[in-house]
């Protein structure tokens, strides 16, 4: 590895400074401070309302910030239309419910984005898509319309669609929340292979199994701050805050 | 009463058995449609009875009684219906004061009008590329057509009329109030505070106003948005004034379409990184232009309706020939068997509309499992 490359790897991929938000007169968003290595798998927990969803949106300007610094990708998030383009195109995104587009099939879903932002070729573009309906397990749906679709296999294309964009960054959003029971774990499956080809991934989930077999790093948020974080070894064992320790209590206490 | 534990294992689960057959075929579907009540059954009856009293009489006034040749109102003898002036007129009704000589012309684009909107309506049309940039020019085609030109012999927009002046103001007002409307709703919607507020303006004014003083006015108003030595024939003020008044329609209808969108399609196709433009054109558009289509096409049978209000400002549509024809002593009192005939041809134009907009919707509905 050269030089060059090895500082490449130390330069955090993400990394946040100071980050404050406010709806309206609500501060939603009190001083974060936050992170992301290459390659690092961030899950990040709390109750509802804490604003875990607000912070990942806030990577990809989802949501607009008022104070504090985002940079993604050497690429700091202003209001230059150019750099919030800039990050969305290396920054894919998975929804708790989905948002495939109903009026196109599942190829078609996966090949938009990739032809009309990064000008790939339709043909090439259409064997992208293909390669990574592939990696989810749903290549036979490619004609399908989400419509026609199990919740779970709309999630699986809805990552297939994110990563057919070739980001550097994923970022889930509750990705199984509205999933029923049986569906979870196919999902979770498909985030795990993922994980294991090194990209660096950003999940809001309640989750703990996936946490403790997937994530380098568990991120605790509540009111807005992040509370705690720590190893999942050490999170779930060794809880440190008084909050995180109610938390897991709620959430492990079945 | 004791309940015993039930479960079934795999090899007493219940099979398929067919349907009672009284539900099923005619008899059901009569069943469950004509008699499922006593209220049912009595309108079923009613409803029969009301077409019994109604369709023979009139058939048998229209047609079998109906006389078809003559030279005027006294040629026709007898009760029926006198369709002599159809024979004599139905130029007038067809091609208002065009010269009889030059109508191949309207002909001509009448029939160039089909491969043009082909591309548009229909699916798999051989050619589509071709025939799509053929439709682009066919507006230009069909203007010198129509006022010729050009080696053509010119004819004067005065000289339309008739059904061609209802088929130029009404397709000319279709095609342009939809973009219009677009945009307009897409503008009412708009972040930047000037579009926004252009865009209510510009609706709640049209709207609020009847399209007959809009068209009363056309020749006060138009004058105003225009340049000095730009002035419009009667049939393009029309034209204008009527798209403007379909689009703040259609441009509410559009608006309500784009707020059943959910936010999550917007948040998705800015999370992929397309623009503005992109995501409106291949995401929310496609989506909320399907679900305002019975709006849209209640705009476009109203837009093609109003186009009978032309004789305001001195045109003759089919209605005003009509109008004019009844009025005339060798036809005087033949209104019944006029506006019997030009509401057929209204009501074939705009039922193939709506009939036309139930098969788009079917073909577009991809959330059907």
């Amino acid at each position: 590895m050269s030089a060059t490359e090895q500082a490449a790897k130390d330069v955090p991929v993400i990394e946040i400074d100071g980050l404050n938000k406010w709806y309206g007169t609500f501060h939603v968003l009190r001083d974060i401070n936050l992170s992301v290595d290459q390659s690092e798998r961030i899950v990040i927990c709390g109750p509802s309302g804490s604003g875990k969803s607000t912070l990942i949106r806030c990577i990809n300007r989802l949501e607009e910030h008022q104070e504090g610094r985002i940079v993604v990708d050497g690429t700091r998030l202003t209001n230059d239309l150019k750099n919030i383009d800039a990050v969305r195109r290396e920054v894919g995104m998975v929804f708790q419910s989905f948002n495939l587009f109903p009026h196109l099939t599942v190829l078609e879903n996966c090949t938009l984005a990739p032809i009309w932002v990064r000008k790939t070729p339709k043909v090439e573009a259409e064997a992208v898509a293909m390669e990574y309906l592939e990696r989810v397990k749903i290549p036979e749906q490619a004609g399908k319309y989400p419509g026609q679709l199990s919740g779970g296999q709309q999630q699986r294309v809805a990552i297939a669609r994110s990563l057919c964009m070739r980001p550097k960054i994923m970022l889930f959003d509750e990705p199984t929340s509205a999933l029923d029971p049986e569906m979870i774990k196919e999902v979770l499956d498909v985030m795990v292979d993922l994980a294991d080809t090194g990209m660096t991934m950003l999940v809001v989930t309640h989750e703990m199994g996936f946490a403790s077999q997937v994530a380098d790093r568990v991120v605790f948020m509540d009111e807005g701050q992040i509370v705690e974080q720590n190893t999942p070894d050490e999170f779930f064992s060794n809880p440190q805050s008084e909050r995180t320790k109610l938390f897991l209590s709620q959430i492990l206490s079945h | 009463m004791i309940h015993k534990p039930f479960h079934r294992t795999h090899t007493d689960m219940l099979g398929e058995r067919p349907a009672p057959l009284a539900t099923v075929g005619v008899m059901g579907w009569m069943r469950a449609n004509l008699f499922s009540s006593l209220a049912n059954t009595v309108l079923t009856v009613l409803a029969i009875y009301l077409l019994w009293v109604s369709i023979p009489p009139f058939l048998q006034w229209a047609i079998f009684d109906g006389q078809v040749y003559g030279e005027n109102r006294f040629s026709c003898k007898g009760e029926g219906a006198c369709w002599a002036w159809l024979d004599q007129r139905i130029g007038q009704f067809l091609y208002g004061f065009y010269p009889s000589e030059e109508t191949w012309r309207i002909n001509l684009a009448l029939v160039l009008l089909f491969p043009a909107l082909a591309p548009w309506l229909m699916e798999n049309v051989p050619g589509k590329r071709y025939l799509r940039w053929f439709s682009v020019f066919y507006p230009i085609i069909a203007v010198f057509l129509l006022v010729g030109g050009f080696g053509l012999t010119e004819v004067s927009t005065d000289a339309l009329g008739g059904f061609t002046l209802n088929l130029v103001v009404g397709l000319a007002g279709i095609v342009l109030s939809l973009p219009v409307g677009i945009l307009l709703a897409l503008g009412r919607q708009s972040r930047l505070p000037l579009i926004r507020w252009f865009s209510i303006i510009f609706i709640e004014v049209v709207r609020g106003v009847p399209l007959i003083t809009l068209l009363f006015v056309s020749n006060i108003i138009l004058p105003i948005f225009l340049p000095a030595d730009v002035a419009l024939n009667s049939v393009a003020r029309v034209i204008v004034m009527i798209t403007a008044f379909a689009s703040a329609y259609m441009a509410e209808v559009i608006r309500g379409g784009l707020q059943a969108i959910p936010k999550g399609q917007y948040e998705a196709a800015q999370a992929m990184g397309l623009g503005y433009w992109q995501s409106m054109r291949l995401i929310i558009l496609p989506q909320a232009l399907k679900i305002s289509i019975p709006g849209i096409v209640n705009t476009f049978i109203g837009l093609f309706k109003d186009t009978t209000l032309v004789i305001v400002i001195g045109l003759f549509d089919i209605l005003g020939i009509s109008r004019a024809m009844v009025s005339n002593p060798d036809w005087l009192g033949l209104s019944s068997e006029t506006y019997v005939f030009v509401s057929l041809f209204f009501f074939v134009v705009c039922f193939a509309m709506s009939r036309y907009s139930m098969s788009l919707e079917r073909k577009l509905d991809t959330d059907q499992r």
